[in-house]
């Protein structure tokens, strides 16, 4: 963990009446230093906080948007709920898929992009809709699609 | 990007207007009255007076928000706590998703309101993760408040009356929009509901006496305060007044958010949206967001509030109306929905846990056509071993939609068993 990570953790710690409520903010701080958690990582905060590193570890595996292993350097999800479902948000991503030559869950071999599908992101009256480094793209087609994928590099 | 509702009413008039979304263009529109009404009562005025206008959480359970303020302990010196539950996840649901991108100040008045009625010093706006438009909206909007003299020390200028708000960012879990999986998951662990009671107003944020309101519905309080329970009442039914903010998705012609009285008929609603998709005939309705049983075709003539929807067997929920057309598979429908709820199942609950999982092996192994009519019994049973039978309702939330789908829909299921194959091969890729 870096020196500036530790400092904004201790100003987040606090804004809250137990300094456990930080640590959510502040696992999101540490993953933003290399795009994931390591389980050393996880040991640190752990030592910040007065926890055991399998308190911060449940944590860490109970959450979608926290991440315990290396990542693409961009990630996109496309939404497959059933709002999306029914305008076309599967066929997006199988298209998608064939053109990252990646399933979803996969990352592409020049460690570019990890493709994966998600539940719903509350886009469901622009759908379908891809998250692209957290920035919603919606009213989606295949054509545009591609466009901001082939536009990450 | 939305940015305005198709339909508008009181809540988003102003949202196409970009500076609604600054203090001074909130104030020019009229904005912090509500609190400076509240402010000139008795926090108990202001409690009875939003109990009077007959406000129902819009969060999807529909709890009358005065009475609910009205649980918060008066002689306990405790530190009180107010939480914004901004964890909007219900498949379906986008309206708090534009009240917090174009209308944050309209939300955190409401909350201020409240915190003057159930003397809360501390707020805690809990916004899923993945809605950093709205977090950074938000940010933006509580440091103008701070800056400003509306969130501080003497809010709105009032001796004696301090609050601070904190903007907290979720982290991708759906269970989190239960209210106590919420308080879990805002003390930094995983979010797991908690049984009840103790009920939050009794124990609930980091120990504290607590209250959990939804987006919405603090945003009609900073209205009600400002414009009076009679005007609040003329929009609405008797039991379920005010306006909400519909979100239209799935087969129609115009997606998108309707403002809208409550008990609009359903079928005006569609039609607001343009009707259904390439004038196609209508096949299903959920009404409520994905947790709520689907309406047939046949049955669609009913007005959106929840005394008339819960006599169909279904609920108003959050308002997410899906329209699904008549080259829809419900066996597909049914696969979307139980892998949803079985992937965000948080597992304490064997009933939950188990049931979510083996409700979306049997639907997918219907849809592959490799079903067997005894599947047929176990989708009808598998529900019924789960609702009620949990800690939380999410048990209740993966039932009903599947139970629903089966009391409409079961010839779907029986077709894909006899011919052992999907019937349907122009309905919505898998």
């Amino acid at each position: 963990m870096q020196p500036e990570t530790r400092q904004q953790i201790d100003a987040l710690i606090e804004k809250y009446p137990q300094p456990r409520g930080a640590l959510l903010p502040a696992l999101y701080l540490v993953q933003a230093e290399n795009g994931f958690v390591s389980s050393d990582q996880a040991r640190e905060v752990a030592e910040v906080f007065g926890l055991q590193p399998v308190d911060v570890w449940e944590v860490l595996t109970f959450y979608n948007m926290f991440y315990t292993t290396p990542q693409g350097r961009h990630h996109v999800y496309v939404c497959t709920n059933l709002p999306c479902s029914l305008r076309g948000g599967r066929s997006l991503l199988k298209q998608i898929e064939a053109h990252l030559g990646v399933h979803a869950g996969e990352t592409t071999s020049d460690g570019r992009v990890t493709l994966g599908h998600e539940e719903c992101l509350g886009s469901c009256g622009t759908a379908p809709m891809m998250r692209v480094d957290g920035v919603y793209h919606e009213d989606l087609d295949l054509t545009r699609a591609k466009q901001v994928i082939d536009g990450l590099e | 990007m939305i940015t305005e509702p198709h339909v508008t009413s009181y809540l988003s008039e102003h949202y196409a207007d970009d500076s609604f979304r600054t203090l001074d263009g909130y104030l020019a529109k009229g904005g912090f009255q509500g609190l400076k009404k509240a402010l000139a009562l008795e926090p108990e005025e202001v409690i009875e007076t939003v109990k009077a206008s007959g406000l129902r959480g819009r969060g999807g359970a529909g709890f009358g928000t005065g009475l609910k303020w009205s649980f918060m302990p008066k002689d306990d010196d405790r530190t009180k706590v107010l939480v914004c539950n901004a964890d909007e996840s219900e498949p379906g649901s986008f309206k708090d998703r534009l009240i917090m991108e174009r209308g944050p100040f309209a939300m955190i008045e409401g909350i201020l309101i409240a915190a003057w009625a159930t003397g809360s010093a501390r707020s805690f706006v809990y916004v899923r993760g993945e809605y950093r438009t709205c977090i950074e909206s938000l940010n933006a909007a509580v440091a103008e408040c701070y800056e400003k003299g509306y969130l501080g020390d003497k809010v709105g200028g009032k001796k004696g009356f301090a609050h601070d708000m904190v903007i907290h960012s979720g982290a991708g879990a759906y269970i989190c929009g239960e209210e106590t999986g919420l308080l879990e998951s805002l003390e930094g662990k995983k979010g797991q509901p908690r049984k009840k009671p103790p009920f939050p107003a009794q124990y609930g944020a980091f120990g504290l006496p607590t209250t959990v309101n939804n987006v919405e519905s603090f945003t009609h309080v900073s209205y009600i305060l400002d414009r009076g329970v009679e005007w609040f009442r003329g929009f609405g039914t008797e039991k379920s007044p005010g306006t909400s903010l519909f979100g239209v998705s799935g087969h129609v012609e115009r997606p998108g958010l309707f403002e809208l009285p409550l008990g609009t008929p359903l079928r005006d609603v569609i039609e607001h949206a343009g009707g259904v998709l390439g004038g196609r005939t209508l096949k299903g309705v959920i009404p409520g967001g994905m947790s709520m049983p689907i309406l047939p075709a046949s049955e669609i003539d009913v007005q959106m509030a929840e005394e008339f929807l819960s006599e169909k067997g279904t609920h108003l929920g959050t308002g997410g109306v899906m329209v699904m057309d008549d080259t829809t598979c419900m066996v597909r429908v049914a696969c979307v929905i139980s892998y949803f709820f079985r992937d965000e199942s948080c597992g304490q609950c064997t009933q939950c846990r188990e049931g979510t999982g083996w409700l979306n092996k049997i639907c997918t192994r219907i849809e592959r056509g490799l079903g067997t009519p005894q599947d047929l019994e176990v989708i009808h049973e598998v529900p019924a071993l789960m609702e009620g039978q949990t800690i939380c309702a999410f048990a209740d939330a993966a039932a009903w939609p599947i139970q629903g789908i089966m009391r409409h829909f079961a010839d779907d299921f029986e077709l894909h068993i006899r011919e052992q194959k999907c019937p349907y091969p122009g309905s919505f890729e898998l």
